[in-house]
């Protein structure tokens, strides 16, 4: 990388803005990774993104992950082109509503719940979310609500493997940390 | 730059890989086994929703346009109405309706026989009475017809 002219503007950096920006970067990539799958319904998708949410949940707490999911909402979007389409809209809306769920998951007591049962919360809430703001605004007729059953399915299956690799995740021992180069 | 992939992911990445990791049951407590549990009679009970979309729960009766009577079709029963021309009967059994006799000449209503999706319709014109059969979502009878 080539130096960078000093910038007038100085914004300060805290550390906490550079853990979130690698996390929100790894997010971002595995939502781009997985643009390129197909996938048999729109909406199904495995949503291997809030794996990196789940850690980051666990780890830093909850300001941190909504910050890591709204931006890869955002960046996400970008990336592959759909800002401002209607998938940005039902991805918003999924991760608002598991956000929401997660703060209130996070009070779980932790002997008997892990990971996992965060991970499948988040995923019904998510399947909810969008079902709901696609009632409400894309297809305004009840129908929506017939393929519940695929999207709950859909919804199990991956928020258990999702939840399964996160806890397998953060019961590694941490790595040594990455240093920070921000080239100055 | 030594590789595309951000540090986050291979941080994450590089700890995948690594050994010594317990097995993956012992990665869920016990309140994840339960949650997984009720997670899944949840989507299970969810699958009657998909299939049972197209099913009738009342029948509907109007003379004239207007609504005379709306019939659950849980419990059998005949009801009888006076149209136009005279007395068309019609019998309710579980799941299902039908124009069981009508003074119509040409008796259509009554040939078409048990009707038992929602929205399906016998109409007995010559005395002026519907009837038709509805589902869980009353929205749809606002459309005759839907093509995209």
């Amino acid at each position: 990388m080539g130096r960078m002219t000093p910038s007038t503007i100085e914004l300060p950096v805290t550390d906490d803005d550079y853990r979130i920006a690698r996390y929100a970067a790894a997010a971002i990539a595995l939502t781009v990774a997985e643009a390129a799958l197909p996938s048999p319904l729109p909406g199904i998708k495995p949503g291997l993104a809030n794996i990196i949410v789940l850690v980051v949940l666990a780890r830093y707490g909850w300001r941190d992950a909504a910050w890591v999911s709204l931006l890869r909402v955002v960046a996400g979007s970008l990336v592959i082109g759909q800002f401002l389409a209607p998938g940005f809209f039902l991805a918003l809306a999924g991760a608002l509503c598991s956000l929401a769920v997660l703060a209130l998951a996070q009070h779980l007591p932790p002997r008997f719940f892990g990971p996992v049962s965060a991970s499948v919360l988040a995923a019904f809430a998510h399947i909810g979310g969008q079902l709901l703001l696609a009632r409400v605004w894309l297809v305004p007729h009840d129908g929506v609500f017939y393929l519940l059953p695929l999207f709950a399915t859909a919804a199990l299956v991956f928020g258990a493997i999702n939840g399964l690799v996160a806890a397998r995740l953060l019961d590694a021992p941490v790595a040594a940390p990455v240093a920070v180069k921000d080239g100055s | 730059m030594k590789s595309s992939v951000p540090d986050g992911l291979r941080e994450l990445l590089a700890q995948a890989a690594g050994d010594g990791h317990a097995p993956w049951r012992t990665l869920l407590r016990p309140g994840d086994w339960l949650l997984l549990l009720a997670a899944g009679v949840f989507v299970a009970a969810s699958y009657p929703l998909l299939w049972r979309g197209g099913t009738a729960d009342r029948a509907i009766i109007k003379r004239d346009g207007e609504v005379v009577t709306e019939l659950a079709l849980s419990v059998a029963r005949k009801y009888e109405l006076t149209g136009a021309i005279g007395t068309t009967v019609i019998e309710v059994q579980p799941g299902r309706a039908r124009v069981l006799s009508d003074p119509g000449p040409r008796q259509y209503c009554v040939q078409q026989g048990w009707l038992t999706r929602a929205n399906a319709v016998a109409i007995c014109a010559p005395n002026h009475v519907t009837l038709q059969l509805a589902g869980r979502s009353g929205q749809n009878g606002a459309y005759d017809t839907l093509n995209y």
